[in-house]
Formats: structure tokens, sequence, C-alpha cells
């Protein structure tokens, strides 16, 4: 087990310099010169090559890749080309709303997903499975965009139920504004999250153990959450671990359409204003903290499953 | 005793099943009318004035007309082409690129397989939405960069499944048979391993295909996808302003539109799963 846990831990240096790789081959590389946007149409050479100086993009290649790959571990990023703040304090401030939203509506969302698949695997192949499971495709298949659009429209314009848009820092006073968006965060993460727990549910229900169980009398249901459900949270904390980066990287969209101030209106304020170093520390983030997480997934799935044989 | 092939008994189940059919007919409809719009023969003239400004639908145009007075419903079509155009280069990009890495990492193994399982773990390190913004941003907007950016994540978790099928099947006796006759590597794994795994290329292609019209309709809508031609996404974003005087058709449209065809892939996909997949036969 220990030897496992050093090697995967081992493993994370190549993927880091991969990571770190490509994030510089497409803003380094691919994305060439940025002094000429920068500074305008009446830069003078002089003040382009101390820009580039000052943004240490004279530096050759090798060294340039270097600093990315420290920023994966420092998380020094440098400076923002729009706002000229500093991205970290930039990133610590827009963690906070993000959380605020992402964090209840995980929780509330995989623990409901949860509850309905367990119902819906107690009535497996009966009228309410057959169409729980097409309202989980039909609503997977409609945007996200449109979600959003029309809760937005119906709860916070028209029936006036919500704000429509904004944030404040501190406990009670946020919930009002988060309030939607976590719904809409809720009612797009079920569809997904109901499917693969009724898969993952419905793979166990045919093993041989639970046959036995019910060969000993128990009860349907007690068979249901005693034996079934144990041996399904195996793959299922795998697969709510590694969804939790993703509340880091903050709902994208809600919080732009909503103005939360977060990590995900950040991202997309950048995308609108070119701001490249913004982006590239928010890919260098994200990664990092997927990287991590997957890493503990997979630490946690060998604990719990001690089918699994280390090689 | 007659005996068919995996082929022809899943096209038959395939056919049986009304839901899957219906699913297949949609995307066949979906994909005749991207082709009829693309070779110009309909939508051609979509960006002409065809009545007054923010119409609500009636029998002459269906979806109504946008704040310029052009019909949401042509624009829908015009979408449909650029949608299943993003959906089949992703699919061009993703399925050699996964399918060679994947079938030589799973065939050969040793160092081999260390690079190739490095390479694809390095790219699903990053989240998808992540590189795909990074990607068409530093590429520059428009189709192009969509295509290359949905190519470029979309080929990792082909690669992974066709590495997992092919370390089964390398040890197989049929690519023994094949060793012994005298077959080199090449014949083993591209004419006789190969065949073996193209359920999986064709199922992972039908649920990729939604995947890419969904990210297209996002791109779109965050101004990085086609410029200058209409699309679900722009589409979308045009309602977000109109949504409040009350035009709702376009986002309606769009909607409607997106929603048929990535339900169909979906159904289809899981169909195709039940069908192909030998492992869950007469499950």
């Amino acid at each position: 087990m220990t030897r496992y846990i050093i090697r995967r831990l081992l493993y994370l240096i190549p993927v880091l310099l991969g990571v770190s790789l490509i994030i510089f081959v497409l803003f380094n590389v691919v994305a060439g010169d940025p002094t000429a946007v920068l500074l305008g149409k009446n830069a003078t050479p002089r003040q382009m090559q101390e820009l580039r100086e000052q943004l240490g993009l004279n530096k050759p290649l090798f060294a340039q890749y270097l600093d990315v790959v420290r920023s994966a571990f420092t998380f020094d990023f440098g400076r923002s080309w729009s706002s000229k703040q500093e991205i970290s304090q930039m990133l610590r401030q827009g963690a906070y709303p993000s959380l605020c939203l992402t964090i209840p509506a995980f929780v509330i969302s995989t623990v409901l997903s949860l509850v309905i698949s367990l119902g819906v695997a107690f009535y497996r192949g009966k009228g309410i499975d057959l169409f729980v499971r097409f309202c989980c495709i039909a609503g997977m298949s409609v945007s996200a965009l449109a979600y959003i659009l029309f809760f937005q429209y119906f709860f916070a314009f028209k029936l006036g139920w919500f704000e429509i848009s904004g944030f404040e820092f501190g406990f009670p006073d946020f919930v009002p504004f988060i309030a939607l968006p976590a719904i809409i965060w809720i009612v797009l993460s079920i569809g997904p999250d109901v499917r693969f727990f009724r898969t993952v549910i419905l793979d166990e229900i045919y093993q041989d153990y639970v046959r036995t169980a019910r060969a000993k009398g128990l009860s349907e249901m007690h068979i249901l959450l005693k034996h079934v459900l144990r041996n399904a949270m195996i793959p299922i904390i795998t697969y709510v671990v590694i969804q939790i980066p993703f509340l880091i990287l903050g709902a994208l969209l809600l919080e732009n359409f909503f103005s939360i101030p977060g990590l995900g209106g950040i991202t997309l304020n950048a995308l609108n204003s070119s701001d490249f170093p913004v982006i590239k520390a928010m890919a260098i983030l994200s990664s990092v903290v997927y990287i991590v997480f997957s890493l503990i997934s997979d630490i946690l799935y060998t604990f719990a499953d001690p089918r699994v044989k280390l090689k | 005793m007659k005996t068919n092939s995996l082929w022809k008994d899943s096209f038959k189940q395939l056919a049986r099943d009304k839901i899957s059919l219906i699913s297949l007919l949609i995307v066949l409809f979906y994909a005749l009318v991207a082709i009829l719009s693309a070779t110009g023969i309909i939508a051609a003239d979509w960006s002409k004035e065809v009545g007054g400004s923010n119409l609500p639908p009636s029998f002459e145009h269906f979806f109504g007309t946008d704040f310029l007075g052009r019909s949401v419903f042509i624009k829908l079509i015009r979408g449909t082409q650029i949608a299943m155009s993003v959906g089949l280069a992703t699919s061009l990009i993703a399925i050699p690129i996964g399918v060679v890495l994947g079938a030589v990492a799973g065939y050969f193994g040793g160092w081999v397989d260390d690079l190739i399982t490095w390479l694809y773990t390095t790219f699903s390190s990053i989240p998808n939405i992540m590189l795909l913004i990074a990607i068409t941003m530093i590429l520059g907007k428009g189709l192009f960069a969509v295509y290359v950016a949905l190519g470029a994540t979309s080929w990792v978790n082909l690669c992974r499944l066709i590495r997992g099928e092919v370390m089964k099947h390398k040890e197989r006796e049929y690519v023994q048979a094949a060793g012994a006759i005298g077959g080199g590597h090449f014949r083993k794994l591209f004419i006789h391993i190969l065949p073996n795994v193209t359920h999986i290329v064709i199922i992972n292609t039908s649920l990729q295909f939604q995947v890419a019209i969904k990210s297209e309709v996002i791109l779109s809508y965050l101004g990085l996808g086609v410029q200058g031609e209409p699309s679900w996404g722009t589409m979308i974003d045009d309602a977000k302003l109109e949504l409040a005087k009350g035009v709702w058709w376009q986002l309606a449209g769009a909607t409607l539109a997106m929603f048929f065809i990535v339900l169909a892939f979906n159904m289809l996909g899981d169909a195709l799963r039940d069908s192909l997949d030998p492992k869950l036969k007469g499950k």
C-alpha cells in the first residue's frame, strides 16, 4: 500500500511537467508576442523591448518553461494585464464567492441524486424507473444556457423570488444571491449524477452476494441500504471526489449570468479582455487542483476496496 | 445452424427498438439539413430581411424574426450546419489520434505505453473547459479554433478505452494464431485486433458528437466560436437581452434545435452500447 502511494506520488512529477508543457506551448510559443497588443499602435521599439524584459519574454524558451513550472508550485502568476493586480490576490478573493455557491450546491445535488437513484434502483424496470431515466436524458439534452436564462428570467425577473444578480460577502448576506444559481446547479447536475449512480447501483444488485442476502430472507430495503450501497459507494466516492476540483473552478456560466465575482467570473472577464496571464493562471491552478484530487481519489479507492490488487 | 454476425445482430436489434430507430432518423435528418445548408441549397440567404423586427412566430415565420428582421427558422438551419460540422470535425480529429495511440499503447506496452499514458493523463489533467477556452482564445476566435480545441480534448477518452480493450485482445488465441502463420505486428494489430474493438469507436463517437455540439454552443455563446454567422450559441446570446422584452422565440428555437439532436445522440449511444457490447448481451 505504502509503495503504491509513493509511486503514485512520484507520478505527479511527470504529469505536472506535462501540464506545464502544454500551457507553456499554448501561451508562450503559439500565442506569440503580446507586446504589440499591450502597448497599442504607437509603441516604440524601445518600449516593446522594455515590456518584453518586464514580462520575462526575452529569456530563452527553456527558462520561460521553468517559470511556468515554478508558478505551478508557488502560485505566483504575476500581474493581470488589464487590472494590473497581483493574480494570486485576485484568485484568493475570487475563491470565496465561488465556494459559497458551489459547495452547498454540490453537497445538496449529490445527496439528492443518491436518494433518487436508490429509489429508482428499488423500483428498477418499473414505470417510475423508466420515467426518471427519460427525464435524466431529456434534462441533459437541454443547453445549460437555456436553464440559466429561463430560471433567471422567470424566477428572479418575473416572479421576483430571488435576486437577479450580485453578491454580498459574509454568511447570511450571500444566501439570497446564491440561492437561485445553486438551484440551477442542482438541476443541471441531477441528470448525469442519477444516471451514473443508478448504473453503479444496478451493477451491484446482480452480484451473487445480493442473491445470498435475499436467500437469507433480508428485506429488499435492508439489502439496498446495507449491502448494495456500501459496495456501490466505491465508484461513487471516486466520481464525487474527482468533481471537487470543478468546485474551485467555480460555475463559469452561472457566475457570469448572476454577476458573482468568483473565479468563474474572473475567468470569463479575462477572456473578454484577452487577459492571457489570468487565463494561464486559472488553467494552471485548476490543473494542479485536479491532479491533487485525482491522487486523493485513487488513494481512497485503495482504502475502500481491498480487492484492488496493488502491483 | 445459421449464425449471424455481431453487426447483423446489432443492426436487427437496433431496428426493432423503436426509440433507437427514431433517434437514428433524427440524426440522419439533421445531417441532411446540414449538408443541404452547406451546399447552399437551403438557407443560403439567412441574412436577408424577411419581415419586421422581432415578429412573433406565425405560419409565415415558424420561429418569428430576430431584431434585424431575419427569419429565426433559417438561422436555426444555418446553426444546424455549424453544430453538425463541429461534431464531424471533432470526430475526424479525435478518432484517428485516439485509435492509433490507444492501439499502439495497448499492443506494444513498455515504454511506448508509458509515454502514451503520460500524454493522455496530462491532457485529461487540465479541466476541459479551461483547455477549450485557452486554445480558442490563443488560436483566435472562429470555427477552426473550435475544431482544434474540441479535437484536442476529445481523443483522450477514446484512447484510454481502446488501449484497455487492445490489451485484453492481444493475448487471445486468434492473435496468437495470426502470429503463428507469420503475421507481423502491424498485421496483427490493424487487421486482426482493431476490427474487434470498432464497437468502442462507434459508441464513443455517438456520445462524443453530442458533447461537441453542446460545447460548440457554449463556446459560441462566449464569443469564441463562429464569427459573422448564426450559431445556436450566438442566438442564445442574442436572446439574453431580448428575453426581458418578451422575445422568447430565438431562445426557444435554438434550445429545441439542440435538444432533439443531443437527445437523439444520447439515446443512440445507449442503444448502441446495449447492442454492440458483447459483454452486455442477454442482460
